[in-house]
């Protein structure tokens, strides 16, 4: 048995896109231990549902995570809409998974790029950014934002989408298609790409079940908790999960992959039977006492929000319990064996999200 | 087969034009629904500080008093609230960004004694 020596990783490290530190215990080369710490990142949004309307909250809300703010937006108002009793338009419910679906898109294409950076892949990288950089043109011209949308409001969407928009995101869908089709192939079968992720950092179906694994790290051990699976509008546009049983980083990632070309179907399907009518329903008055729970997949797993009304403007308390955070025991105990230069792919492959976890 | 897909992909490179933009030589282009920066129309103000109270971040301050309004740039995160709660739509959201700038920049708006009425 080599000497135990202590090498920390992380908040500030190139395979890192976010402030992680984790402190890893290592025998020779191989880690005994992984301790993760976060705090590095907080900023104490939920305390300013104090403060704010439940309205204006909305935009604090977006601003959680700047990948997935759109589901935030979502998650957000969701759980305000069920606690005052508002049903909205079902235009505005396709609209949502039109833009939220959008931004699973670039979400995976973002995290594939990292992957790739990560790899030391850098031509992947940066075709995967590429191609990632036409939705957010598409986010700009349809809501103003490239990245904060600003699109959900409390009871409904803000923007309506024009013939010519429609017919720009499905051309837009059609050329990413054809561009992952070149890039996915590469994940998939590149030797290089294979021979770094397959087998690396396995984490079998029954300890993502024991763990509550959610996401692509769940969907990559073939555990089903998909959200989507149990929404009425998803069943409408024809969702089926993307589920890999091999549980190893490879699985992980192309699960991304696959539901990119998924996500980029539904929004198709979803514009094309998008209903008429409204966008939105006024919302007004004080929000009623009572609290209620809302869930949305968002691109790394399920995200929960609560919210409490206490008969003011302002709502009790609303609170955020995101992927990453779930994530981080499935990370800790595939990193508990494995060797040192594995440790950037395993922290990689859960797609941490370290200011959502951390607010 | 892999390299010959990704290997396609990487030589039409060569003979394509950049995907990126030679900024600032070539100007960024905006969208008309971009949200650049507010715009502020005092002649139809009816300084009901509406705008004051919702915007999230505190940016738009109003006195009464003095009839005057001022945006904090630098604090204002374009999202577009005020813009939907003005009763009197004199807000507005202009595509174009702020420019960068040394010092931080707070523009103060007069309004007029007697609104103007509306169109
Ligand atoms: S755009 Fe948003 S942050 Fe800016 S002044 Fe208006 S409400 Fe405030
Ligand atoms: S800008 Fe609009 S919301 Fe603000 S004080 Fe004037 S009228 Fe009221």
């Amino acid at each position: 048995m080599g000497k135990r020596t202590i090498v920390p990783f992380g908040p500030q490290h190139p395979a890192l896109p976010e402030p992680v530190h984790l402190d890893l215990e290592l025998e020779d080369e191989t880690v005994v231990r992984a301790v993760p710490s976060i705090g590095y990142v907080h900023r104490g949004l939920e305390k300013l549902t104090e403060s704010y309307d439940y309205e204006s909250m909305t935009y604090v809300m977006e601003r959680v995570c700047g990948i997935c703010s759109f589901g935030h937006g979502w998650g957000y108002t969701g759980a305000v809409e069920g606690l005052m009793g508002v049903n909205i338009p079902d235009r505005a419910e396709y609209l949502r998974i039109v833009f939220h679906e959008l931004s699973r898109v670039h979400s995976h294409l973002l995290w594939l790029g990292l992957l790739a950076d990560g790899l030391g892949f850098d031509s992947l990288f940066m075709h995967c950014w590429r191609i990632r950089e036409k939705v957010l043109d598409v986010f700009e011209a349809v809501t103003g934002g490239r990245v904060i949308l600003s699109y959900c409001k409390v009871g409904g969407v803000k923007k309506d989408l024009t013939p010519e928009m429609v017919q720009r995101i499905v051309s837009m869908c059609d050329d990413i298609e054809e561009d992952m089709r070149r890039t996915g192939y590469v994940f998939m079968k590149d030797s290089s790409v294979r021979n770094r992720l397959c087998g690396t950092g396995v984490l079998s179906k029954e300890d993502a079940v024991e763990l509550c694994c959610v996401g692509p790290v769940a969907r990559g051990s073939g555990v089903d908790n998909d959200v989507r699976s149990a929404s009425k509008w998803y069943r409408e546009v024809g969702f089926e999960p993307v589920l890999y049983d091999e549980g190893d980083c490879w699985s992980r990632c192309m699960v991304r992959v696959d539901e990119v070309v998924q996500s980029l179907n539904l929004v198709r399907t979803a514009l094309r039977n998008l209903p008429d009518g409204d966008i939105a329903v006024p919302v007004k008055g004080p929000a009623p006492v009572g609290d209620f729970a809302f869930r949305v997949e968002q691109p790394r797993g399920e995200a929960f929000y609560y919210v409490q009304g206490n008969g003011t403007k302002n709502l009790g308390r609303a609170r955020v319990r995101t992927p990453t955070n779930i994530n981080i025991p499935a990370m800790v105990r595939t990193l508990q064996g494995c060797n040192l230069q594995d440790v950037s792919m395993l922290v990689i492959t859960i797609d941490p999200c370290i200011s959502c976890t951390e607010r | 087969m892999g390299i010959l897909k990704f290997g396609g992909r990487l030589l039409s490179n060569m003979v394509h034009k950049p995907v990126t933009r030679n900024y600032p030589a070539e100007p960024r282009e905006y969208t008309d629904r971009t949200r650049g920066h507010v715009e502020f129309d005092p002649g139809r103000c009816i300084l009901c500080n509406i705008c004051g109270k919702k915007c999230p971040t505190g940016s738009i301050h109003m006195d009464k008093a003095a009839r005057k309004l001022t945006v904090d740039r630098m604090l204002c995160i374009q999202c577009g609230y005020c813009v939907d709660v003005c009763p009197k739509k004199c807000l507005s959201m202009a595509a174009d960004y702020i420019p960068p700038d040394t010092e931080k920049i707070i523009d103060t708006y007069q309004v007029p004694e007697k609104p103007k009425e509306e169109a």
